[in-house]
């Protein structure tokens, strides 16, 4: 399956109901409260996190955004997360980051912190395909 | 019924290491060519546990692992708590040797994961005559970094969580469950700054470029072996080391990534066992 924008974007907006849904998670992330901007193409989106739960996704455009660190990936990243079982380089977000196609910046704390939750968090989509 | 217990046996050796009184813990099964395991960083030898189970192996090789200073159920020396600990070529090369001498292992093989890897082309260049043969897996003169290791030993993040974290990428996605998890628990369990200071070795200090070309493999025959899914070094890094080595033999292992031998035992077994084959045969 081969998605354009739209479907990233509508892959991406099932995150906060699966997160939420999701015991594991939301134990691995008892302890997180942050906000964070994940960029799908060109599209932002900026997560208000609360002890592990999405409490809001809002899509930008955003005016003045304020947010601790951001994750944004060309639309090819996460096409290629997302894909049932992933190539090589698509597999993981900091292999994304080696290759060039998705940047991390900001204060990395609360990601560094709590890197199976933002790792598990972004594979969602992946997972809800049947993959793991 | 009787208990299932696995055919490995676990002691400690006493050795001096930079001059330091040293109790360094192994394991090891088999019997015949001694076939001496070195782990990644931030790991122990718990990793090569599925060689030391599997008969096809120890049949016809002694398969030892033994965990490095600071590493698993190695005393760290006298004093750990007021250094930081930082691996290097020298040490790191001393530690295998000293190990193999303790033990009175005549010309063993060594097989290295990743800093074992990277460590197996140091006894490459520097020592090849004490080597049957060298197999490197993950193995690279240099690779490019992918984090920044600050994050590994800092006390508002959990040293045990970020290191499995990072590293949890690294396997691939068909690596099964069981055994990608059991990879990461060493991970959750290894020392303060431990992982951080092997990568010191692996990304500072090691790096080996310009004196690759100094490897012979008709002295001592070498293997370098990679997963497909390691991003940390990838195929392409081994195969731009193995182009400046005349008769390396080089594999890249399909649907694993960089710990091949504890993400997915049965895959690596496939790649591994024709490698051993060949050793074998060679000393027959």
């Amino acid at each position: 399956m081969t998605d354009n924008l739209t479907g990233l974007l509508e892959r991406f907006e099932t995150v906060p109901a699966a997160a939420n849904a999701d015991q594991w998670l939301q134990r691995r992330g008892r302890f997180l409260s942050t906000e964070c901007l994940v960029g799908i193409g060109a599209v932002p989106y900026r997560l208000s996190i609360e002890h592990g739960r999405i409490a809001r996704c809002e899509r930008g455009p955003f005016v003045m955004p304020s947010w601790s660190f951001a994750i944004r990936g060309e639309e090819e990243a996460w096409r290629g997360h997302w894909e049932p079982m992933p190539a090589p380089h698509y597999h993981d977000i900091f292999a994304l980051s080696k290759r060039g196609l998705l940047h991390i910046e900001g204060d990395l704390h609360p990601l560094m912190a709590n890197v199976f939750y933002f790792k598990t968090l972004l594979a969602l989509p992946r997972r809800r395909l049947g993959g793991h | 019924m009787a208990a299932r217990i696995d055919p490995i046996i676990g002691r400690y050796v006493h050795m001096s290491l930079g001059g330091r009184a040293h109790r360094i813990y192994f394991e090891e099964a088999g019997q015949g060519i001694p076939l001496v395991c070195l782990h990644t960083a931030g790991a122990d030898g718990r990793q090569y546990r599925h060689l030391m189970t599997d008969s096809a192996i120890t049949e016809h090789f002694r398969v030892l692992a033994f965990d490095l200073p600071w590493h698993g159920k190695s005393t760290p020396p006298d004093g750990w708590e007021r250094e930081e600990y930082r691996l290097t070529t020298h040490s790191y090369t001393e530690a295998i040797r000293a190990f193999c001498a303790a033990l009175e292992l005549t010309r063993p093989v060594a097989l290295g994961c990743s800093i074992g890897g990277r460590i197996v082309l140091n006894l490459a260049i520097a020592h090849a005559s004490e080597f049957r043969a060298l197999i490197g897996l993950e193995a690279a003169e240099f690779q490019q970094s992918w984090y920044d290791t600050e994050w590994l030993h800092r006390p508002d993040v959990h040293g045990g969580e970020v290191c499995a974290g990072l590293v949890s990428g690294l396997m691939a996605p068909q690596s099964p469950e069981v055994p990608r998890w059991e990879t990461l628990w060493m991970y959750m369990q290894g020392g303060p700054g431990v992982f951080k200071g092997d990568l010191h070795f692996y990304r500072v200090e090691g790096d080996l470029r310009g004196r690759i070309a100094a490897i012979d493999t008709r002295i001592c025959p070498l293997y370098l072996l990679t997963g497909e899914y390691d991003y940390s070094c990838t195929p392409e890094d081994t195969r731009r080391t193995a182009a400046q080595i005349p008769g390396v033999e080089v594999v890249v292992m399909k649907e694993v990534g960089h710990f091949p031998m504890s993400e997915n035992p049965a895959q690596f077994r496939r790649y591994i066992l024709p490698v051993l084959e060949r050793i074998r045969g060679a000393a027959a």
